[in-house]
């Protein structure tokens, strides 16, 4: 395996940091795009991105807060990011979409190429997926991908009305003691997606809640967290072999 | 879940931040979401700093909504505890 910070092409052509692993083997794969969570573009999750790359695929992070922050520590960058009002929609999906093309250039590329977020990023994963040319996407836990914010919170908005494009088949990960997805946002998503015909495949966990896949924080469970990477692992097997 | 809510507000004051040397900050943040290093899912967090120096002057805090709770009426203690005329 091979890691390196790269630049990339992000959204409206920015030239963003993007963080790469691949294997060393040389034969055709598939691609993943990992979303970073909201604390940032962190050790944690460039973990994950080596971990795809240890599972056989060309990986990458870009870097959603470049633009607010070059070369920041992540932690401060998040903060420095979020006074500045987050990363707005449309800027996470062409930053996507130039993360996308990049593992689609390797030399090792079949053309088929994964998304996947966790907390904010599996919002943004779905996302992603309803706007862009993709072959699947992982949400872990993302919240308000369906779901209205309480009232006075200035959240992003759901994405009800983008799910009837969604264009890939859709993993969903989810803790059955998270309120933010609750079980009940997860069964609207279900219904949404049965209704348009959509392939979707969801697990929800027992005593597991938000965050369960993060290592480093009190929300890690570990049998959810196996399970899941296990799901991962299968649901990228079977759609983005070459 | 990430709350994506952010108060920001203009400060005046001054705070000792990394490698022992103080900063005078003029921002602050407050937003209750997942912290970096506290061992909570969601505390207060509150980063002052001054952005004209860039993303690494910045004092950071997570605490918990608890010890938060606590912290706002300790401040309110603390000034009410003086003299009105220093405080104006």
């Amino acid at each position: 395996m091979t890691t390196s910070t790269i630049k990339i092409t992000g959204d409206g052509g920015d030239e963003i940091e993007a963080y790469l692993a691949r294997p060393a083997e040389t034969d055709r794969r598939g691609g993943v795009v990992v979303i970073h969570h909201m604390p940032g573009y962190d050790r944690a999750t460039k973990e994950i991105v080596r971990r795809f790359a240890e599972l056989g695929y060309d990986a990458i992070c870009p870097n959603l807060y470049w633009r607010e922050a070059p070369g920041a520590a992540p932690d401060d960058a998040a903060a420095t990011a979020r006074a500045q009002g987050g990363v707005p929609d449309d800027r996470l999906v062409g930053d996507v979409a130039g993360a996308a093309a990049y593992l689609r250039g390797l030399d090792t590329a079949n053309g088929r190429v994964g998304v996947i977020g966790y907390c904010s990023g599996g919002r943004q994963s779905v996302l992603a997926a309803c706007r862009l040319d993709l072959d699947a996407a992982v949400d872990c836990y993302g919240a308000f991908v369906t779901g209205t914010p309480p009232e006075g919170m200035p959240m992003r908005r759901n994405l009800v009305e983008e799910l009837p494009n969604l264009r890939t088949p859709l993993l969903g990960l989810f803790g059955a003691d998270d309120k933010y997805p609750g079980p009940e946002q997860v069964a609207e998503l279900r219904d949404i997606l049965a209704a348009h015909g959509k392939d979707f495949e969801e697990h929800t966990y027992d005593e597991a809640g938000h965050a369960f896949f993060a290592v480093d924080r009190p929300a890690y469970r570990v049998a959810a967290a196996n399970d899941g990477w296990e799901r991962i692992a299968a649901f990228y097997g079977k759609h983005l072999a070459g | 879940m990430c709350t994506y809510e952010t108060v920001c507000l203009c400060v005046d004051g001054s705070g000792k931040g990394p490698g022992g040397s103080w900063l005078r900050v003029t921002d602050a943040t407050v937003y209750f979401d997942h912290p970096v290093h506290a061992m909570a899912d969601h505390t207060l967090n509150i980063d002052f700093t001054d952005p004209a120096k860039g993303p690494a002057a910045r004092i950071a805090l997570e605490l918990t909504a608890e010890s938060a709770r606590r912290l706002v009426a300790a401040i309110q203690e603390a000034l009410d505890a003086v003299p009105a005329e220093l405080t104006r």
